[in-house]
């Protein structure tokens, strides 16, 4: 009963928050809209962040590499190829499926922390490869003046900033939207069934490395969709985009939405960047001081997020440490396994 | 540094990255064991490694004025520095549930960008230059090159570094310590040791490794903005390729990266990057089971 309310209440505010953003540009400036657009953008990064810590059970902080990955091909694409959105999309998509699928051999037999640090000297590589790569990728000043983005074919280019929103919007909304049915679907409870007992899901006969490879893909997609969308929004791109401090940032925002949750992956990353974003323009200097102290305020002071966090990512030997989960542990992971 | 290319033998060419390579290679070494302490016997990624090298990059840049005695002050002050700054970050961790990585991770970030901000705040923005000691600012002839005399030298520092290093582990009572909360944390704990001190320990430990490495090595990865993120990432993929199995494994993972980092890049320019993540994939392709192994059982 209280479920059911909860479950409406939280529907009726998901409702509320879309419409709040469709109406946005309006009631902003322009400057305004383009930063909300761009937060969009890495809000889907965090999305994808959510999928592998919280879901899958992998911990990340190399998703900025697909997110690059994304961008650079839509940014090649875009300038020399087509200036059609869906083109794009698809194959900043592709792109970002692709480099993922690459670096699946490097993260699926690990598990906890080292996940960490493997996807982490990913995402480094893969921005010291962009500041070297220049024929492609122009080296550390980037890629300029890319041309406006037609979102299909014979519709005009988006010239105004609450266009390009918009577009953005419109294309957060689908994927997010997929992502949840995804995850209601047999693939989402495979996802959350390893995550929580692996060796029972093997001992019955599931091959929870495919799983897993399936869904570092699928996350990898979705990095490089929103690399695409940056692009659209920016129209310029370079390495910095990419760094390891947006790797930890989007992190902060999934641990501060309860890591399982894409809603909360939504909100947490948009939250967090647009901190980062009002911090660097308030105190210019002290802003990484200032920042740097928020990540271990929010450590500290998120008790909740903390614990949910805890048992929702394999620790690196379950089997040895935790002969018997304890029974708050039962009653938090039950629920959203029946989900 | 210049190469003189006029030797009749095809691997001369080469024989100064090669050098180079080792140099760079027992660099790294030094500064990725305080993190593979970290990870191996803590269980803790630290996040803030990279900045701990920059206190003694930073340190030695300040100090240094051509003078052994300013050296010596300088390696006193940046590994006591280094280490002071793993004890606090050790208290700050101890609210931390043990086992809780990412919030670990993203405490020990968030101090790593707060401690870089302070160093960009108290030393400027630039990189700063370093100053060596001016007996060793000439260079000598090796196989008829001309080499840095303060490469020399480090080569032979670091050697004797790894190789204390190597006798502390093995032959010391800290050191079996160290080894025993590698295999069995909880066992070490029910034979009295607190694990809290042993980690106070390991951070204190893996400050002063960093500290030491950023002072020493401060010609040759400067101190700078780039620093802490480079440092961290070479120790990264050294702990990656070496496993946490043994010290022989971490230092010809460190030489590797050296090697790929100078000789590699000599060999062929545009690739290095491209080395460093083959490297990566081929030894956890090829070892990706042993290798969780060893880690499953850290």
């Amino acid at each position: 009963m209280r479920d059911e309310v909860i479950r409406r209440a939280r529907g009726g505010i998901a409702a509320l928050v879309l419409a709040g953003l469709v109406v946005a540009p309006w009631a902003v400036d322009d400057y305004t809209t383009s930063i909300l657009a761009r937060t969009l953008a890495l809000a889907l990064v965090g999305v994808s962040v959510a999928l592998l810590t919280g879901v899958a059970g992998m911990p990340t902080l190399g998703q900025t590499a697909p997110y690059a990955a994304g961008a650079y091909a839509c940014a090649v694409i875009g300038s020399r190829i087509s200036d059609v959105g869906v083109v794009q999309l698809v194959v900043a998509a592709g792109a970002g499926a692709a480099l993922a699928a690459l670096t699946v051999p490097l993260v699926v037999h690990a598990r906890g922390v080292i996940v960490l640090m493997i996807t982490l000297a990913i995402g480094e590589l893969a921005v010291i490869l962009l500041g070297r790569w220049r024929s492609v990728t122009g080296g550390t000043d980037g890629l300029a003046g890319i041309p406006a983005v037609r979102p299909f074919w014979g519709l005009p280019p988006l010239a105004s900033d609450q266009a390009r929103y918009l577009y953005a919007l419109v294309v957060v909304a689908t994927l997010v939207g997929a992502v949840l049915v995804l995850l209601r679907t047999r693939a989402g409870l495979l996802l959350r069934a390893g995550r929580d007992d692996e060796t029972r899901l093997r001992a019955s006969g599931h091959r929870v490395p495919l799983h897993l490879s399936g869904a570092h893909i699928a996350a990898g997609a979705i990095a490089g969709a929103a690399g695409s969308l940056l692009v659209v929004v920016q129209q310029y791109i370079s390495p910095a985009d990419f760094g390891f401090d947006t790797s930890a940032l989007l992190l902060l925002g999934v641990v501060i939405g309860g890591t399982a949750s894409v809603g909360g992956a939504l909100v947490g990353a948009a939250l967090v960047i647009a901190a980062r974003d009002w911090l660097f323009g308030a105190l210019p200097g002290h802003a990484p001081l200032v920042l740097g102290a928020l990540f271990v305020a929010t450590v500290y002071l998120l008790p909740g997020g903390v614990d949910r966090a805890r048992g929702r990512f394999r620790p690196p030997n379950a089997a040895a440490h935790q002969p018997d989960p304890p029974a708050t542990h039962d009653q938090a992971t039950v629920p959203e396994l029946r989900r | 540094m210049i190469v003189v290319a006029a030797g009749t033998n095809r691997i001369d060419p080469y024989l100064i990255p090669a050098l180079d390579g080792v140099a760079y290679g027992l660099l790294v070494f030094v500064a990725a064991s305080g993190l593979v302490f970290c990870f191996g016997v803590a269980n803790i990624l630290n996040l803030a490694h990279g900045m701990l090298y920059a206190i003694g990059g930073y340190t030695a840049a300040a100090l240094l004025d051509g003078g052994w005695a300013s050296l010596a002050l300088a390696l006193a002050v940046g590994v006591l520095a280094a280490a002071a700054a793993g004890v606090l970050l050790a208290g700050l961790l101890t609210p931390v549930a043990t086992g809780n990585h990412l919030s670990q991770a993203l405490l020990t970030f968030g101090v790593a960008l707060a401690g870089g901000s302070l160093l960009v705040a108290g030393f400027g923005p630039d990189d700063p230059q370093v100053q060596v000691p001016a007996a060793l600012e000439g260079s000598v002839l090796v196989a008829g090159h001309r080499y840095a005399a303060y490469r020399l030298v480090f080569i032979v520092v670091a050697a004797l570094l790894a190789a204390a290093l190597y006798l502390v582990v093995r032959r010391t009572r800290a050191g079996m310590l160290v080894r025993a909360a590698v295999d069995d944390a909880e066992m070490v704990a029910c034979l009295g040791v607190s694990p809290a001190r042993i980690r106070a320990g390991v951070l204190a430990a893996a400050g002063a490794l960093a500290g030491a490495a950023g002072v020493l090595g401060a010609p040759i990865i400067g101190p700078g903005t780039d620093t802490a993120d480079t440092v961290l990432l070479l120790s990264l993929v050294v702990v990656v390729l070496g496993g946490l199995g043994s010290m022989a494994g971490t230092l010809l993972a460190a030489l590797a990266i050296g090697e790929i980092q100078t000789l590699g890049v000599a060999l062929l320019p545009s690739a290095a990057p491209f080395l460093l993540f083959a490297a990566m994939a081929a030894v956890l392709a090829v070892r990706a089971r042993g290798l969780v192994g060893n880690w499953r059982a850290a």
